[in-house]
């Protein structure tokens, strides 16, 4: 059977036209997603039960046991820590933000280790930005800084911007320009018109450089700037002043280098600066195809967008102070949930330490670095191909995923409210 | 350049600005993390020719990425995108072995851009588990 307008859960791109061929309730075919992309939709090998460790090894169980067992740790911790929520859907984290609420908790998402330093900016100035469908029939100019779309967001130029045909744009790729600014020739980088490389750690001089050329003050700016000749940014601004409809899209490359959140607040200047000539927009590169949606509703749940904390029976927002990595450096939490996401491969090695000392709890469809310490595990359907939920594109459109097979597993949104359930039980008796 | 000398040997190594990031190969696996696919799409670190031949190392043979935070082995990548003096290392635990946890009151870790040093090892690459072990201790 062949299924149409099936959405790719994996990337920021949240790809919306794929189509699946299904026989006997197993995907067999994919058209039109990336490689990343099909891999996940072809799938890989799963937990095969909710388990338990008992001296150090992993017994199966039910799920009414997993569940119950989680609920006691939860219950039991001074200072839980609930993280990861950006590869499931939004019904799932609002679920788990009632249950932050619940046990007192501190609830993050992966923007702690991706996206957060452009929160952060967003918040300080704004963000002139628009939809990817406009990108698609607008922009004529596509610039990528320190991202690599290539590799990480496989269909993004083909659905959204470089590559793809527009209204005002029918022509595609013949009539738009590609500029790509990195510290290395990506990929991505060998299909640009223009390829711009800094100095690693340099973002934030370049930027302040091509801010000062966009207002007119070519005078203060040095013959060369973070290892770009004054001459290839004197280019680059030239296509910006001339193009009709321009998009900035930023990666991990300038929220994971030096200066952080300081360097998107600086590319966000430097579109600000560019309106002074033509219309200009700046887009974060979301990773995970809901990390997005976590934000969205964490913001309307609590009032900020990630790392919260509810302990105090209000919500206190201070990344750096109540972000994961910081809470386990300084040892602090007694017991962590993770859900779709995997700390013990993405986390700082030396962050890690700490988890290997209190009760860990594993939400995920699939068995990872993170299961080689968990004390509990839990598996989920995998949300779009097994369940169904909203999700946040990286440009702040909700899209519904869709369910394409039928599974036995129980959803992140079961999961969460069993999980939920329990633990009140247990407040509820400690409190009466 | 820098040169460490042991009793035994004389290693040379060079020091470089690491990176890290994501990969097609890496993103494939990215769900099938204790597979052999995804160690062989992780657990290695991208050179540019030229620093490779400082270090006397071919393609597949092993280094060991150091920084402040804590040392790796992995396999070494060709990788003539990179200039010279910039390592990549695709994101996982490999490449987050060496990463430090200090955010530096940003939240943030800083993954890209580290402080590192390479050099060339006969030590083995630790598959995913013990590699995870090694921070149960
Ligand atoms: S670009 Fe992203 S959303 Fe689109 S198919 Fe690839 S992984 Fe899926």
């Amino acid at each position: 059977m062949e299924v149409t307008d099936v959405v790719c859960p994996l990337c920021g791109c949240v790809c919306d036209d794929v189509v699946v061929e299904v026989e006997d309730n197993k995907v067999t075919k994919v058209k039109g997603a990336c490689a990343v992309g099909k891999s996940k939709l072809m799938g890989h090998g799963r937990i095969t039960s909710p388990a338990i460790r008992e001296n150090g090894i992993l017994k199966d169980c039910s799920y009414d046991a997993a569940i119950k067992r989680t609920a006691e740790i939860l219950a039991a911790a001074r200072r839980p820590l609930m993280y990861g929520w950006s590869s499931t859907v939004c019904e799932a984290s609002k679920v788990g933000i009632e249950l932050a609420e619940e046990i007192g908790a501190v609830i993050d998402n992966t923007a702690s280790v991706c996206h957060g330093p452009s929160v952060l900016a967003i918040q300080d100035v704004g963000l002139p930005s628009c939809t990817l469908g406009e990108v698609k029939n607008r922009a004529d100019l596509v610039i990528y800084w320190g991202a690599n779309p290539a590799a990480a967001h496989g269909n993004h130029m083909k659905r959204y911007s470089y590559i793809s045909k527009g209204y005002f744009l029918p022509e595609g790729k013949k009539e738009k320009k590609l500029a790509v600014v990195d510290v290395r020739e990506t990929k991505s980088a060998k299909l640009a018109d223009v390829f711009i490389r800094i100095e690693p750690g340099k973002d934030y001089l370049v930027l302040s450089a091509l801010r000062a050329l966009l207002l007119g003050y070519e005078d203060v700016v040095p013959e060369e700037v973070g290892g770009v000749p004054k001459k290839d940014l004197l280019e680059l601004v030239k296509m910006m002043e001339e193009t009709k409809f321009g998009i900035i899209f930023f990666g991990m490359g300038v929220t994971h280098s030096r200066g952080r959140h300081n360097n998107i607040v600086n590319a966000i200047q430097v579109t600000r600066a560019a309106h002074k000539h033509t219309k200009f927009n700046i887009m974060p590169m979301r990773g995970h195809y809901n990390v997005n949606g976590f934000n969205q509703v964490c913001t309307w749940e609590t009032g900020f967008p990630y790392s919260v904390d509810l302990s105090e029976g209000y919500a206190w927002y201070n990344p750096g102070e109540t972000s994961s990595t910081d809470l386990l450096m300084r040892g602090e939490c007694d017991a962590a949930l993770f859900i779709a996401t995997d700390p013990g491969a993405h986390f700082p090695g030396e962050s890690i330490r700490h988890l290997s000392k209190i009760p860990v709890i594993q939400i995920d469809p699939y068995a990872n670095p993170t299961t080689e310490f968990a004390d509990v595990v839990i598996p989920a359907a995998i949300s779009g191909i097994e369940a169904e939920g909203t999700v946040y594109r990286m440009d702040n459109i909700p899209l519904r995923l869709r369910k394409i097979v039928d599974t036995e597993y129980m959803t992140d949104e079961a999961i969460m409210k069993g999980i939920l359930k329990e633990t009140r039980l247990l407040t509820l008796s400690r409190r009466l | 350049m820098f040169v460490c000398m042991s009793k035994k040997r004389i290693k040379m190594g060079i020091e470089v600005k690491l990176i890290n990031g994501r990969t097609v190969a890496q993103g494939s696996n990215l769900e099938n993390k204790l597979s052999e696919e995804y160690f062989n799409a992780a657990a290695i670190c991208e050179l540019n020719g030229s620093d490779m031949e400082k270090l006397g190392v071919a393609v597949g043979e092993h280094v060991k990425v150091k920084t402040n935070a804590g040392e790796v082995v992995v396999k070494a990548k060709k990788a003539d995108g990179n200039p010279e003096g910039v390592a990549f290392m695709p994101m996982g635990p490999w490449a987050n072995a060496v990463v430090s946890g200090n955010t530096h009151g940003a939240g943030m870790p800083q993954f890209k851009g580290m402080d590192a040093k390479i050099e060339k090892t006969g030590e083995a690459v630790l598959p995913v588990k013990e590699l995870l072990q090694g921070y149960m201790k």
